[in-house]
């Protein structure tokens, strides 16, 4: 290093923005008790819009990831409308900063987290997981997330927590989509407990090592990569601890076609159509359908989970 | 209306009609910055069904708006549409059938037979087919007063295929429920006039 370029003071290389959040994130995570350390991969959303330092995670599926392009203007939002381009369209009127998670229900340390503290303490990782909508097309995504059961652990949720249920933002002034009751709004999706502590499981921030583009749920969504897609709800803004099955939207509008597990599953169509088999994005119109896997190819690490569940009652 | 300015209409009409698929043509092999997207056969499908769905409630609108306007000309544009429809929905099957199955006959059976939107939409298919090959003015002739009662299945046709489409739609039912709208407009006049037609016979003095 040459002799003038340690003469720069760190908030001239820093954005005085970031430099003065993140200032302002440590003070905030340290006096909610949230920091039990400051290392030095704390997690936080980058102000340029890169992730830096991502963590490889050894069990990335090896196929080749969709584009950006795809994995970002083909999306389900309902809230900002219901073709597949609408949300890259209409979602620039989402406010993801500042954002706050309100953590309710069946555990210790309930109350509202900024989004700052909610990610200081993790490390992020870079992990490439299937994606499979139920409407029978698929893609391949390199997701930046840390797994949700490091973030639920530190709520401390009691034995009275059998459920963990999310919540959507719902604001008719940043989404234009909730106007319209296509669906009951606040979105809402849950697991069961040790479905949301499966390391797999992934609290996610970012895809292609950027922060997330509002279309695709940011700031803060979850990855259940062996559920269809609509479990892995987007722009989180509260988690809910309960004892009973928590109400989740889509079975709320139509119970006989989507059930509260929505496991990825080739053998139990849809009542409508065939899940036997997917289309993947980005493959051209002469290329043919591909075979489902059970649970989306992650049988080995969640199947333990459904011993003993009759899938068929229990879609 | 002379025999030059038929002609002219019928090819700009033509013109119209052709142009989704030129269009769909296009975006298939990318030219001008075109594309079907991320999910080319579903686009295609669902672009090529739609446009067959509409052309199917225009080629409906004819009669009505022949009576209404009084401009009886109309009629001279009403085959070219109906061919357009089941031309694009023989377009909307073989994209189903050959892109999106791959000619797997055995699914594409469980499918008639299992999956309703799809049996509905077979069946209009199915029904469509008869239409088209009377469409020509010697059958006209040749089947006189049978010609209009098999051209009547056109109205079956048109709750088959709304039918097809609001069946086969995950959640948003607000575009079905338009074209259902049209339809039940499109073929309410149809019955009113034909209620109407019944009592001023029934109260005819004799």
């Amino acid at each position: 290093m040459s002799k003038t370029t340690n003469q720069i003071k760190p908030s001239e290389i820093t954005p005085e923005s970031a430099f003065l959040s993140r200032r302002r994130l440590l003070k905030s995570a340290a006096a909610a008790g949230l920091i039990p350390a400051i290392g030095c991969d704390a997690a936080q959303i980058p102000a340029d819009g890169d992730f830096s330092n991502l963590k490889a995670w050894p069990s990335s599926v090896t196929e080749a990831p969709n584009s950006y392009e795809d994995i970002t203007q083909y999306n389900n939002y309902y809230e900002f409308g219901t073709g597949k381009e609408d949300p890259a369209r209409n979602a620039h009127t989402l406010v993801t900063s500042p954002w706050t998670v309100e953590v309710t229900g069946e555990a210790e340390k309930t109350g509202k987290y900024a989004l700052e503290d909610i990610l200081q303490p993790h490390t992020l990782e870079d992990r490439i997981y299937r994606f499979r909508c139920v409407e029978a097309w698929s893609m391949i995504v390199p997701w930046v997330g840390f797994p949700l059961g490091d973030l639920l652990a530190r709520f401390q949720p009691n034995s009275q927590a059998k459920y963990v249920q999310f919540f959507t933002l719902n604001d008719p002034n940043q989404m234009p989509g909730v106007r319209r009751n296509v669906l009951q709004w606040p979105y809402r999706e849950g697991l069961t407990i040790a479905e949301a502590m499966n390391p797999l499981t992934l609290l996610t921030v970012g895809v292609y090592g950027k922060v997330l583009p509002n279309q695709n749920g940011a700031p803060l969504r979850l990855i259940v990569p062996w559920k269809y897609g609509f479990k892995s709800i987007k722009s989180i803004v509260r988690i809910h601890f309960t004892d009973r099955m928590p109400q989740t939207s889509w079975n709320m509008s139509q119970p006989s076609e989507y059930g509260f597990y929505s496991n990825v599953n080739p053998n139990v169509d849809h009542p409508r159509w065939s899940q036997a088999s997917e289309r993947r994005l980005g493959s051209s119109l002469f290329s043919s359908r591909i075979p489902t896997l059970m649970f989306n190819g992650y049988a080995d690490e969640v199947g333990d989970l459904y011993r003993g569940l009759n899938l068929v009652e229990n879609f | 209306m002379t025999g030059v300015q038929r002609g002219f209409s019928k090819v700009a009409l033509f013109a119209v009609c052709i142009t989704p698929f030129i269009l769909v043509v296009m975006r298939a092999v990318e030219v001008m910055g075109m594309s079907l997207g991320p999910n080319p056969v579903t686009e295609l499908l669902h672009t090529m069904g739609k446009t067959s769905l509409n052309i199917l409630l225009i080629t409906l609108t004819i009669s009505p708006a022949r009576r209404l306007t009084k401009i009886n000309a109309l009629v001279i544009y009403r085959r070219m549409l109906g061919l357009f429809s089941f031309f694009y929905l023989v377009v909307h099957f073989c994209a189903y059938a050959v892109l999106d199955l791959g000619l797997a006959w055995s699914t594409l059976y469980v499918d008639i037979t299992q999956r309703p939107y799809i049996t509905v939409g077979m069946l209009a298919l199915a029904l469509m087919i008869p239409l088209a090959v009377t469409s020509t003015r010697g059958m006209q002739r040749r089947l006189k007063r049978k010609w209009l009662t098999l051209h009547r299945t056109v109205y079956a046709i048109g709750i088959l295929a709304v039918t097809h489409y609001m069946w086969q739609t995950k959640l948003d039912l607000l575009e079905p429920l338009i074209y259902s709208l049209i339809l039940a407009i499109l073929l309410g006049e149809r019955l009113a006039r034909r209620l109407h037609r019944r009592h001023v016979n029934a109260h005819r003095p004799a």
